[in-house]
């Protein structure tokens, strides 16, 4: 368990320190601004597409920092280190899982106050929100990780993650957009699937990379 | 009780045969330096030893914690040198005076608060046998330890692995240039 933590420490403080953790709230941040400027100054459109708006940009920003997630602790030997050690690549997996979350989704919750005020939602859209957020973002997360050890040893990673990705996180998308008790309900089974998948996935593909 | 056995291992690779059959056995205070050309497998030998790699066939028997320097060092670019390798020692239980010794060990000791990315290859190369001096494994495995050192840490390097195989440690080397040290050698 030490292990653990001692690894979602390193990684989030890596996270914030190169400031990349910040990209994908700044850009979550750029789309609500975008929007209203391309839809126009129409409130009531605005409250009525603002949450689906929103969970789209969610979705594009949780892309970003995916590619420097495992890739370049590939290249350090930072795995072998640890496989040596008597880690398991699932348990260092769900660690990175863990340090992700930890490093994107936090900062989106909050960052979705101003987004949801800029696309005029009320009050209950935005608890809505919020918490789609908290149930969908580590689902959202166990998905990057996974991808990007998949993708790890590929040249040019970059636009393939997106492809990889994105189509996979349609589920979440549609649960986190539509409104009501039972989206929210298939929306924590979907990112629970995810959650629990994810380490298993991105172990088999960090133990297939040293062959 | 440190042991490093390799039982009738063989290695294919790539669609080519890089060694088969191969055994050997080191027991306390023993060495061994694998030579050989690029690429006959002196690297994979060793990943085999260290577990990374699956042998094609046979057996590797290892009795005690491991400890491995390869060309990555696995250590934070943006952390100071102290706390890069400090992050190692304590997932290996051990503490920071450890880390402290080892740097002392290797000479990088005035470079403990320069952070990673700035240190040259030479001094990188002695920063990933610092960690391994500083893990207090049993068994040492080191490719190419001597790649980019100069004099004084090749002296410091084969001063570090007598003190290991004199405390009863386990060393496996794969290297081009002699390390100042005598151990068996195996010609792969």
């Amino acid at each position: 368990m030490s292990v653990f933590l001692a690894l979602v420490r390193r990684d989030l403080g890596r996270a914030f320190a190169h400031g990349g953790a910040w990209l994908p709230v700044i850009f979550y941040l750029l789309v609500a601004t975008l929007f209203p400027f391309a839809i126009g100054p129409d409130a009531a459109l605005l409250a009525k597409v603002g949450s689906g708006a929103l969970w789209t940009a969610a979705l594009l920003a949780a892309l970003l920092p995916v590619e420097r997630l495992v890739r370049p602790d590939i290249a350090a030997g930072v795995f072998d280190q640890l496989a040596i050690r008597g880690q398991s690549d699932e348990g260092v997996a769900a660690a990175k899982l863990a340090a992700h979350w930890l490093s994107f989704g936090p900062t989106l919750m909050v960052a979705s106050l101003p987004a949801a005020a800029l696309l005029n939602l009320d009050g209950q859209a935005v608890r809505r929100l919020e918490i789609g957020l908290l149930l969908g973002t580590p689902g959202l997360a166990a998905l990057g990780v996974a991808v990007a050890a998949l993708t790890a040893s590929l040249r040019g990673a970059g636009a393939l993650i997106g492809l990889v990705m994105l189509p996979l996180a349609v589920p979440l998308l549609i649960f986190g957009a539509s409104p009501g008790g039972g989206a929210l309900k298939l929306l924590a089974a979907t990112s629970l699937l995810f959650v629990a998948g994810a380490p298993f996935v991105a172990g088999a593909a960090l133990r297939a990379g040293r062959n | 009780m440190t042991r490093l056995g390799l039982e009738r291992i063989s290695c294919f690779r790539g669609g080519r045969l890089l060694f088969e059959d191969l055994s050997l056995t080191l027991l306390p205070g023993e060495g061994m330096l694998v030579t050989g050309a690029n690429g006959v497998g002196k690297s994979s030998l060793l990943r085999i030893a260290a577990g990374l790699l699956a042998p094609s066939s046979g057996r590797v028997v290892r009795e005690g914690a491991v400890a491995l320097s390869t060309e990555a060092a696995a250590l934070d670019e943006d952390r100071d040198l102290f706390a890069a390798l400090d992050f190692w020692a304590r997932l290996d239980g051990r503490d920071e005076g450890a880390v402290a010794l080892a740097l002392a060990a290797i000479g990088l000791a005035p470079l403990a608060e320069v952070p990673v990315r700035l240190l040259s290859t030479g001094q990188r190369r002695r920063a990933t046998l610092a960690r391994v001096i500083a893990s207090g494994a049993g068994i040492w495995l080191l490719d190419e330890p001597a790649s980019g050192l100069d004099a004084d840490a090749l002296g410091a390097l084969s001063a570090a692995m007598a003190g290991h195989l004199a405390a009863g440690g386990v060393i496996l080397a794969a290297s081009h240039q002699p390390l100042g040290i005598k151990m068996r050698e195996l010609a792969l």
